[in-house]
């Protein structure tokens, strides 16, 4: 009986996968030809890639840039000779063990906050601010006789990931708050903060950072100033704050109004409605769109160059600006590519999943 | 007194009134600091400056400028360089954005794929890495010696590609585009707009050809006014020394910026027109293909315009978003506002001016071109019908 049974799913498996097979790629004649031009041109794409980053590539540092000149295929080389450089930008080197541990740490801290374990706002905060504290001591040094660095002389891929997990840090409760009073039943709180939120959003960022680090100088006295880099994150923050502030206005908005009511029936405060029964829920209906401002965010930490500071983008560009790599451009910015697409991409294919599993966004 | 206080109204005028005391003091507070550094750095304030002369060349520029124009004409080079640039840059990535959609909502499982790696790369690299990129590739082609010639009459080199042209001012090559363009659209307009349905169709053929033969005389005429004295009217790029002369160049800034905005603004774009085209129900398709329209038809008549209306507001907010991208272009020296303002501020130390200038003008630039789509959005729509 299991045997006969088996043998039909068996018979029935079969038709169904070459049914699938022939309705994605043969379907019709000119759908045959379209899959078999898509077919060579991405195995000669993919050729060429591997030929190219692979077959015919220097690995080593060894042979020096004469090498590569050499080679047809790609200098990796360069990566051998200056991954520091680009990592580290221009942390001390005997203490770039110190600039890793921290990157690592942030690293680990963002991957915990995916887990849904943490996902409370008590445990979220404290998971944060140990690990931005944790990050804090060891990049600027100071404390448990760790020789102190200052702020100007971060660089690399720590400084891009501080910068993005500072300016969210910052960015998220703010965007809570201008949600908040964007919704505000006071006329003028709500108009103001409107024109506010709008108006940053028209703005480039690039416009931001630049007043951010350049203006904000004259308008503030001296004991406000403090670091460029705070500056710039500040700038960051407000950003992040003004988009993140229309997703969590949208998933208020996609409450029931009947919530609302219902907790106000039951005679909760303002505080409580908010903080246990609107915002748990925006948050839930926002998590989407939320994620992928995340992924947008984190790539326009690069945008950071452009007011000076030697972030992963700058070390690259220094990378192979100088001495006798002119030449090995395109693999710098391959290796850098590679550093933001694995960031950006599995933190969107997190979303993605979050996505399904969730069921939201669906309707 | 306490009373007066627990009254929800009176507690909310008080609330709003110091709400608007906290920022009016921060303003003020602000303004007042601003005064005292540029007293103390011996600064001027005002907007005086603009009509003095900036004696700081500009890269790119669509109108002649020299070291002696002043502030004015640089910050509105810049404004013009953005709007060029943005129009360039935001047409590739739509013409991109909907190739690589139709790509991905193909029933062809190959086609399907070559559209996802698409998306997947070119939305996950930042785009100012795309633009350093691009910029890199440009400048190391072959020096003007060793040019690229593509056909004896175009050349490609680090200097960036060397196009045909025609001698004429710049003022009226653009008055020729603008007429050029104009004509087009009336004709086009009257071929297919609703408004001339009513006419006889041989009438209205006539009619549309007659307008694209004016636009097309009005083109030749504002060419032959503009034309520089003494010259061929076709201007062939030339190798003279060290580099080409002659002809319309396409510097690497402009090409590397036009570049990396099409390739990572069409990744953004073909989600949304994927979003759009599949919003479009099947039933619609499928009457059309039953009323015997060919593949093109069904597309251009009843896919793309169905899903232009599901999609235009977030195409709105994308478009203001590339937009915005074009001021990357002081990452690799493209003269636009941003850049134009920047150099402003080092050069003439009036930055709080310059920062309101470019802050006007981002906003009211944006908010133009979101007003524009909005309004097509509303004239468009499909009235009491819900396409979704």
């Amino acid at each position: 009986m299991t045997a006969t049974s088996h043998i039909d799913q068996q018979e029935t498996a079969r038709p169904a996968a070459w049914d699938w097979l022939r309705e994605t790629f043969f379907a019709s004649r000119l759908h045959a030809a379209m899959s078999l031009a898509g077919a060579i041109l991405i195995v000669a794409i993919g050729w060429q890639l591997l030929d190219w980053a692979v077959v015919n590539a220097v690995f080593s540092s060894a042979g020096g840039p004469e090498a590569c000149r050499e080679a047809s295929g790609a200098c990796w080389a360069i990566i051998d000779a200056r991954w520091r450089l680009i990592l580290f930008g221009l942390y001390p080197h005997e203490l770039h063990w110190r600039s890793a541990t921290a990157c690592i740490v942030i690293v680990a801290v963002a991957i915990a906050s995916c887990m849904p374990v943490f996902w409370r706002a008590a445990r979220l905060a404290a998971l944060w601010i140990a690990g931005m504290a944790s990050f804090y001591i060891l990049m600027r040094g100071g404390l448990f006789g760790l020789v102190p660095v200052s702020e100007a002389k971060w660089g690399g891929l720590s400084l891009t990931v501080f910068i993005f997990s500072a300016g969210v840090l910052v960015g998220m409760p703010l965007a809570i708050v201008f949600a908040l009073m964007r919704r505000s039943e006071l006329p003028v709180i709500a108009r103001t903060m409107s024109l506010v939120i709008d108006a940053v959003r028209s703005l480039p960022l690039v416009t931001i950072l630049f007043t951010a680090a350049v203006v904000l100088p004259f308008v503030l006295p001296g004991w406000l100033q403090g670091d460029k880099l705070y500056r710039v994150i500040f700038g960051f923050a407000l950003f992040f704050a003004a988009y993140q502030a229309e997703i969590i206005r949208g998933g208020i908005q996609a409450i029931p109004p009947g919530q609302d009511e219902a907790a106000k029936a039951l005679g909760l405060s303002y505080w409580h409605r908010v903080s246990r029964i609107m915002l748990p829920q925006a948050f839930r209906n926002a998590l989407p769109p939320t994620i992928s401002q995340f992924v947008i965010t984190f790539k326009e930490t690069s945008l950071v160059i452009i007011v000076g500071f030697f972030e992963v983008m700058a070390s690259g560009n220094a990378a192979y600006g100088t001495g006798d790599w002119r030449f090995a451009y395109i693999e710098v910015y391959v290796f850098i590519a590679l550093i933001y697409f694995t960031f950006a991409f599995s933190l969107s294919r997190y979303g993605a999943y979050l996505e399904r599993v969730m069921r939201v966004g669906k309707n | 007194m306490l009373a007066v206080l627990k009254l929800r109204k009176t507690r909310n005028w008080i609330i709003q009134a110091l709400f608007v005391g906290a920022l009016a003091g921060i303003v003020i507070f602000g303004i007042v600091t601003a005064s005292q550094t540029m007293q103390s750095q011996g600064m001027t304030s005002g907007f005086g400056f603009l009509f003095r002369s900036t004696g700081w060349p500009i890269s790119f520029s669509l109108i002649p400028y020299g070291f002696g124009d002043p502030y004015w004409k640089a910050l509105l080079i810049g404004v013009l360089n953005t709007l060029f640039l943005a129009a360039i840059s935001l047409t590739l990535s739509t013409l991109v954005g909907l190739l690589v959609a139709v790509l991905r909502t193909t029933r062809n499982g190959v086609m399907n794929a070559l559209g996802t790696i698409y998306v997947d790369t070119f939305r996950n690299i930042p785009i100012i890495l795309q633009v350093f990129f691009w910029y890199a590739v440009y400048t190391h082609l072959p020096r003007p010696r060793e040019a690229y010639d593509i056909a004896g009459t175009a050349f490609l080199s680090a200097r960036g590609l060397f196009l045909p042209g025609l001698n004429v001012t710049g003022l009226s090559a653009f008055i020729a585009i603008v007429s050029g363009i104009a004509g087009i659209v009336l004709a086009l307009w009257i071929a297919h707009g609703r408004r001339f349905s009513r006419k006889e169709p041989a009438a209205r053929r006539r009619l549309s050809w007659g307008v694209a033969g004016i636009g097309a005389l009005a083109v030749m005429a504002v060419l032959a006014a503009g034309r520089i004295p003494d010259t061929p009217l076709l201007s062939l790029p030339e190798l003279k020394g060290l580099n080409f002369k002659g002809g319309i160049n396409v510097s690497p800034e402009l090409a590397a910026m036009a570049t990396a905005i099409a390739i990572y603004g069409g990744a953004y774009l073909a989600e949304i027109f994927r979003a759009g085209f599949l919003a479009v129900r099947r039933g619609q398709i499928e009457a059309a293909q039953s009323l015997g329209l060919s593949g093109w038809d069904v597309f251009a008549r009843v896919r793309l315009p169905l899903a232009i209306r599901a999609i235009l507001p977030t195409l709105t907010n994308q478009y203001v978003w590339l937009l915005k991208a074009t001021t990357l272009g002081i990452a690799v020296g493209f003269a636009d506002f941003f850049m134009v303002v920047a150099v402003s501020i080092t050069q003439s130390g009036q930055t709080m001016e310059l920062i309101g200038i470019l802050m006007a003008g981002f906003l009211t630039i944006n908010y133009t071109l979101s007003s524009v789509l909005n309004r097509i959005n509303r004239s468009i729509a499909l009235k009491g019908q819900n396409i979704n």
